[in-house]
């Protein structure tokens, strides 16, 4: 668990160091994701034993957005009278591309015939 | 004998104290959750931020005080995020199959996401700062708050309606899929994952590790297109 957990810091860190050096618009965490993709393909005995350390490190991801869901609390002010239109705004657009993106997901596929 | 009010002002400064109180808050929502039947509007991030937001506010407690207990909580977002390789590899066959459908999806719901949330707020008078920090909103916290200050947005308020987005689309995802009768795992993942970003996506891993694996594919594919396109929208409508 330590070993694996060692790999995945050591990904990140050098997504970060890539992000940095690059000037990457791309967050560290994200590049280290798919340095850690291909560390599978290249390894796939990594990806096998590093599985269940990942796993269980997803099963709660909740739980890793409370502090900054408490620390916006305080700033919830920040919408000031725009308030109840900003939020209608928020809740219709996340409907709105939730419902195209999953029709337009599901209809390509059935336009390229996808097995499923 | 220490009296309970002087190892309170201790331990209440402790990073101890608010490390167990958000790992609690969070055990709790998340019983309820459970002892729910794992119903979409019982949100755990939604009870455990309330209810600490309460416990702050009850005992008087400063937000930076709080982080440095929550801070270990938080930093563990960022191996999180790496740690998304793990289904999508295990997936990797169906993503191949799907990456036709998927970059259409993403184009198509990231327009939407944008255009739609300006659209309608500047119907409904909002304008300014205010109206350019809505457009990165369905975008991963770091990457929306880089986009929100490079269109003339303010990064604050932008991370705040990027958490709102995040527990609205969490809450809205299942009823909304199953009205509109989509059944496939894939569609449903990389949906949530485009419109709101990790907090839909932790709720597609409550729900089914495929969709979870998509929904962290359409959230970073997300990322990158918004901050290609927001700018150039901001530039043509606003």
């Amino acid at each position: 668990m330590i070993y694996h957990l060692t790999v995945i810091l050591l990904c990140q860190l050098a997504g970060e160091f890539l992000t940095q050096s690059l000037d990457l618009i791309v967050p560290g965490p994200v590049v280290g994701m798919i340095i850690l993709l291909l560390l599978f393909f290249f390894v796939p005995k990594v990806a096998e034993a590093i599985q269940p350390t990942a796993l269980g490190l997803l099963s709660h991801l909740s739980l890793l957005f409370v502090p900054a869901g408490v620390g916006i609390v305080g700033h919830l002010d920040r919408m000031g009278s725009d308030g109840v239109p900003i939020l209608i705004a928020l809740a219709v657009s996340t409907a709105l591309a939730i419902t195209v993106a999953a029709l337009v997901f599901v209809g390509v596929c059935r336009l390229v015939g996808d097995p499923k | 004998m220490t009296s309970f009010p002087e190892i309170w002002t201790f331990l209440s400064q402790e990073p101890l104290m608010w490390l167990t109180a958000t790992l609690l808050a969070y055990a709790i929502g998340d019983s309820i959750f459970l002892k729910s039947g794992k119903r979409p509007y019982v949100n755990p991030v939604l009870i455990a931020v309330t209810l600490l937001a309460v416990l702050l506010w009850v005992t008087d407690v400063s937000y930076p005080t709080y982080f440095e207990g929550a801070k270990f909580v938080h930093f563990m977002l960022g191996p999180a995020t790496v740690a998304l390789a793990a289904p999508l590899y295990a997936n990797l066959g169906k993503v191949r199959q799907a990456a036709v459908p998927m970059i259409a999806a993403l184009i198509a719901g990231s327009t939407t996401a944008i255009l739609s949330v300006l659209g309608i707020a500047y119907a409904l008078g909002v304008r300014g700062e205010v109206l350019l920090s809505l457009a990165p909103k369905s975008v991963t916290a770091p990457v929306a708050l880089g986009i929100s200050e490079a269109i003339g947005g303010s990064p604050t308020l932008t991370a705040v309606l990027v958490i709102l987005t995040g527990v609205m689309g969490a809450v809205m995802a299942t009823p909304l899929l199953n009205l509109l009768g989509i059944k496939d795992w894939k569609a449903r993942g990389f949906a949530i994952g485009v419109a709101s970003h990790g907090i839909g996506t932790a709720r597609a891993f409550q729900v089914n590790e495929t969709a979870g694996a998509f929904a962290g594919i359409g959230m970073a594919l997300n990322a990158i297109l918004t901050a290609i396109i927001a700018p150039i929208i901001v530039l043509l409508f606003f």
